[in-house]
């Protein structure tokens, strides 16, 4: 959580650019997408995944404590947002930490009493990678309808109930409203993730306008 | 790696535009000069590393360049030769 001085508030999906500099002069840039509800207050969180081999994540996950300061610019972006008024139905489909602008926007929906008709479908490696399990249980059996769908893509629990396996066509088809109920559809994730499932709802009959994506690209640490 | 794992959206480039534009233009539409086809900047194909010195945006339908940016050396440059136009809407656009 981070508190910001000046902070304009923010709409459900933007993100913030995160500059580190080192000692020497050099420069390191990410984008992180705000997880918190957009609120009148100069506080965000950001949920950073850690990746070994990044430039910056490995910083904010380990180094960063209480207190430091760090270089912000934001918010950013008009396009993968969504407000309110908008209205819905939603589908939301997530991948991994694809999760954190969707979360925003599930956070401003229930914080509104949620009664935008909602569905994620939510893929994560295995049980334990869920991000946000907890917060999403609760919201999701708070009977305002929202529907939350996991599917685990390496480890499945012997009890598991949910999906298993990649989110394809089949899985949108049976998951996603049809494309007579005009629903706004935002897809967040990895970038092969993200291009299979735009694919998918277009060639469903979703109109690709509606279908808003952001890519994680291969480097996003 | 191929191309496709390299594709970021327009929405990406926000923050750079951010320091060129008065206005947040990712939902900005514009058109496409050389297929004629209209969208939001954000929902454009945007090929961008932290390593590299700019970014090239390119139309989703026929994937030409809209817009070059290149940053260095105390400079931006941009290029934006293969946009026919740009639309703002300046309701939301935060200029008001």
């Amino acid at each position: 959580m981070l508190t910001v001085p000046g902070w304009p508030g923010h709409r459900a999906g933007q993100h913030v650019d995160v500059r580190l500099t080192a000692e020497d002069g050099y420069q390191a840039q990410r984008s992180y997408s705000i997880a918190s509800a957009p609120a009148a207050s100069n506080q965000l969180t950001l949920t950073v995944e850690r990746l070994d081999d990044g430039e910056v994540s490995p910083y904010l996950t380990e180094e960063l404590r209480a207190g430091d300061q760090l270089e912000l610019r934001g918010p950013i972006g008009g396009y993968f947002v969504w407000d309110l008024e908008m209205g819905g139905p939603l589908l939301l489909v997530a991948g991994g930490s694809g999760i954190c602008p969707l979360m925003a926007m599930l956070r401003r929906r229930a914080g509104a009493g949620g009664s935008v008709l909602t569905r994620l479908l939510y893929s994560s490696r295995s049980w334990e990678d869920i991000i946000y399990r907890e917060e999403l249980a609760q919201i999701g059996a708070a009977g305002t309808g929202l529907q939350v769908i996991h599917t685990l893509t390496r480890a499945v629990p012997p009890d598991w109930r949910g999906r298993a396996g990649r989110i394809d066509r089949k899985m949108l088809a049976d998951v996603a409203w049809p494309p007579t109920d005009h629903p706004l559809m935002y897809v967040c994730g990895p970038t092969p993730l993200v291009e299979s499932v735009a694919d998918a709802l277009v060639s469903l009959g979703h109109d690709s306008e509606r279908v808003k994506t952001e890519r994680f690209g291969p480097t996003g640490g | 790696m191929d191309n496709r794992q390299m594709r970021l959206d327009g929405n990406a480039l926000g923050g750079l535009l951010r320091e060129l534009f008065a206005a947040d233009v990712t939902a900005a539409r514009g058109a496409c000069a050389g297929c004629g086809a209209v969208g939001a900047l954000g929902a454009q194909h945007l090929y961008m590393h932290p390593l590299a010195p700019g970014a090239v945006l390119r139309c989703r339908g026929c994937d030409s360049v809209l817009m070059v940016v290149v940053r260095g050396e105390g400079r931006i440059r941009l290029a934006v030769q293969g946009m026919a136009w740009l639309d703002i809407d300046d309701r939301t656009s935060g200029l008001d």
